[in-house]
């Protein structure tokens, strides 16, 4: 699923253009270091930038579709750069049964995006994710690595007003 | 003296542990602390006995896969023995795909030597170069746990050239997987590690004849490695006294949903869903009524009240029609709706199917659009015998467990509890609101 259109800035292209060299160098040219390249540029960038993957391409020797075709295979991989503040809300069995659904749309609703969406000024954005194993506290969401256990539609309110 | 000793909870007195025995008591941090509590000597004594040997001791034991299937431990190390190869690969899956249930996790965030140490003991069992522990990416601190006590092993000399002076050299690494759940399914994962698309494959061949570049690869689960140091220092008897005598050992479940105490619990099997629901996780919180158990994950099957008394075992569970699985376990009371439940864990396969074969990928959509409509009030007259007989040809149809398991929820809801999906298509409302 794509974001609303994002434009990424001189310096983020610059350094896209820059670093990636020292990451695509730390690893050999083979088929099986795929997955594991596409990791490290996703940890440095926080997403796959399409001049990254291009890069990628070549330096395995692959086509481009066969990197896109493995990259949106997996879920752990973003086409889109995330907002400043991360919010994931847990849709895992537990917090299913409690309601998580209801924190999503609340979330959503906020926003004015979907789950899987940064918003246009680059903010926020919100991802569902799986159990994230504290279901004791279930509904969960993960508010900038901070974990928020019990959530309530009153609390998603909550947050915002300390953010802003 | 009025306030009883802790040890005769329930929770306590049952509770049985044999692959968490250190968690939470030692720091997995520090290799010291589990070499303290003994840990490898199982290694080191192993490293001086025959391989054949180990994997006799190991076959005694009745060791069955934790992964789900319970597929006998030994005889898959048997059988990746005497494959004729000499690059052999044994690959460590912490995968864990289901999206309730984080036991491996736990695992390896607390004591991940016990694991490391069933890993190359297996490694040296079916005489493996290679190791590998596949954790998902979601994991960030098991991962680097993980990690650090591979680093840990190397520098004590359990890991790496020539393994405690015995000529047996294993080289073990972490490769993190990428979000799929359909990646836990073993010929999937190879594909993953082998830098595509995680789809299975048709088997046989087995992993064990030809698995990661082709060569013959043994593929266990955290659990499964994880018992293994226990059983060769206690004895495979010992560890027959655990459990029943087709599952010997112990069950880690993640017990989620209406219960009072929510969380990992480790019993022996062969312990019935009575005593564990009620017992160790204390019953329904507000006097509620209990009223189904789903086990198994989005692949398993949901059981009301009259199997309360079916021991927790392989067989049994299978025989019940819901399934050991991934050990994820969630009680409902009265008030949840079985038609929701259903509907959340097909709409979690769903989206994970790889979209190999026509059934799952298709099949699983239709289902899921005709569970839409009934949760919506807007089911009509044949919805359900459609909705039955789309999930046994979605069975019968898909190649892997994914598919073949991904029904397993509506047909065992349907069989139980037709006469809530009845109330939802025939008189528009939820019985459980
Ligand atoms: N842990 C988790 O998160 C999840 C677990 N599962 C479980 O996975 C199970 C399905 O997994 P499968 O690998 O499809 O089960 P399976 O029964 O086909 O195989 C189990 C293991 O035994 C081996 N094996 C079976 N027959 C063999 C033979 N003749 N020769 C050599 N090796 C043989 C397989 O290679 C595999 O390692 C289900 O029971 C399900 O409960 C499913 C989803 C998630
Ligand atoms: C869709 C699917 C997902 C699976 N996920 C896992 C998993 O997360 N962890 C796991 O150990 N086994 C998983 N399995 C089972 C593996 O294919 C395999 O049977 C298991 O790793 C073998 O280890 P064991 O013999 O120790 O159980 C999965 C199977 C299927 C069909
Ligand atoms: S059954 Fe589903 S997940 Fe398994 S191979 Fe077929 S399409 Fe893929
Ligand atoms: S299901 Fe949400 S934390 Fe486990």
């Amino acid at each position: 699923m794509l974001a609303p259109h994002v434009d990424l800035t001189e310096d983020e292209l610059r350094a896209i253009k820059e670093e990636l060299p020292g990451i695509l160098r730390k690893f050999d040219k083979h088929r099986s270091n795929l997955i594991p390249l596409l990791q490290a540029v996703q940890e440095r960038f926080r997403y796959l930038p399409p001049l990254a993957m291009q890069e990628v391409a070549r330096y395995l020797d692959i086509s481009l579709s066969e990197v896109y075709g493995v990259a949106t295979f997996y879920n752990q991989f973003r086409f889109y750069p995330p907002g400043r503040h991360e919010i994931k809300v847990c849709m895992g069995t537990a917090c299913h049964v409690a309601g998580g659904d209801i924190i999503l749309e609340n979330f959503e609703r906020r926003l004015g995006i979907k789950a899987g969406q940064t918003t246009p000024d680059r903010e926020y954005s919100i991802e569902r994710v799986a159990c994230v194993g504290c279901c004791a506290l279930a509904p969960v969401a993960v508010v900038d690595d901070n974990v928020v256990g019990h959530m309530q539609p009153s609390k998603v309110e909550g947050l915002f007003v300390q953010f802003e | 003296d009025l306030i009883p000793p802790v040890t005769t909870f329930p929770r306590f007195s049952l509770e049985q542990r044999v692959v968490m025995e250190y968690c939470g008591f030692i720091s997995p941090w520090d290799i010291r602390e589990y070499i303290e509590k003994g840990g490898y000597e199982a290694l080191a004594r192993a490293l001086e006995t025959d391989p054949s040997r180990i994997i006799e001791e190991i076959e005694k034991s009745g060791l069955r896969g934790r992964g789900g299937a319970g597929f006998p431990t030994g005889r898959k190390w048997r059988l990746a023995r005497n494959q004729p190869s000499n690059g052999k690969i044994v690959i460590c899956n912490a995968d864990e795909g289901d999206p309730g249930a984080y036991m491996d996790r736990t695992i390896i965030e607390s004591n991940p030597h016990q694991l490391l140490e069933g890993l190359i003991i297996c490694a040296y069992a079916v005489g493996a170069s290679e190791a590998i522990v596949y954790v998902r990416a979601e994991y960030p601190l098991a991962v680097k746990t993980v990690r650090h006590a591979i680093e840990e092993a190397r520098k004590y000399g359990f890991v790496g050239e020539n393994i405690l002076g015995s000529g047996f050299s294993l080289d073990v690494r972490v490769f993190q997987g990428s979000g799929a759940f359909v990646c836990g399914e073993e010929t999937a994962l190879i594909q993953s590690l082998e830098g595509r698309r995680g789809m299975p494959r048709h088997r046989p061949p087995y992993p064990v004849e030809k698995g990661l570049w082709g060569l013959p690869t043994v593929v266990n689960n955290v659990k499964t490695l994880a018992s293994v140091p226990a059983i060769l220092s206690k004895g495979a008897e010992w560890f027959r006294s655990i459990g029943t005598e087709s599952s010997p050992g112990t069950a880690i479940f993640s017990v989620v949903g209406n219960v009072k105490h929510a969380g990992l619990v480790e019993i022996a099997m062969g312990t019935t869903l009575r005593e564990l629901i009620f017992e160790v996780c204390g019953g329904i919180p507000g006097k509620k009524k209990f009223k189904a158990v789903q086990i198994g994950g989005p692949s398993g099957g949901c059981l009301p009240e009259e199997f309360l008394d079916t021991p927790i075992d392989f067989d049994s569970l299978t025989r019940a029609g819901a399934m050991m699985g991934s050990g994820g376990m969630v009680v409902m009371d009265e008030d949840s709706c079985m038609v929701d439940v259903a509907r959340y864990f097909l709409e979690f396969t769903q989206k994970e199917s790889c979209g190999k074969c026509t059934f799952c990928r298709i099949g699983t959509k239709h289902m899921l659009d005709i569970l839409d409509r009934i949760t919506k009030g807007e089911g009509s007259g044949n919805d359900l015998e459609l909705l039955e007989r789309l999930a046994h040809e979605v069975k019968a149809g898909s190649l892997c467990g994914l598919g073949k398991t991904a029904p397993n929820p509506v047909i065992t809801s349907l069989k139980y509890f037709m006469d809530e999906y009845r109330a939802h298509v025939e008189e528009k409302r939820c019985p459980a609101l």
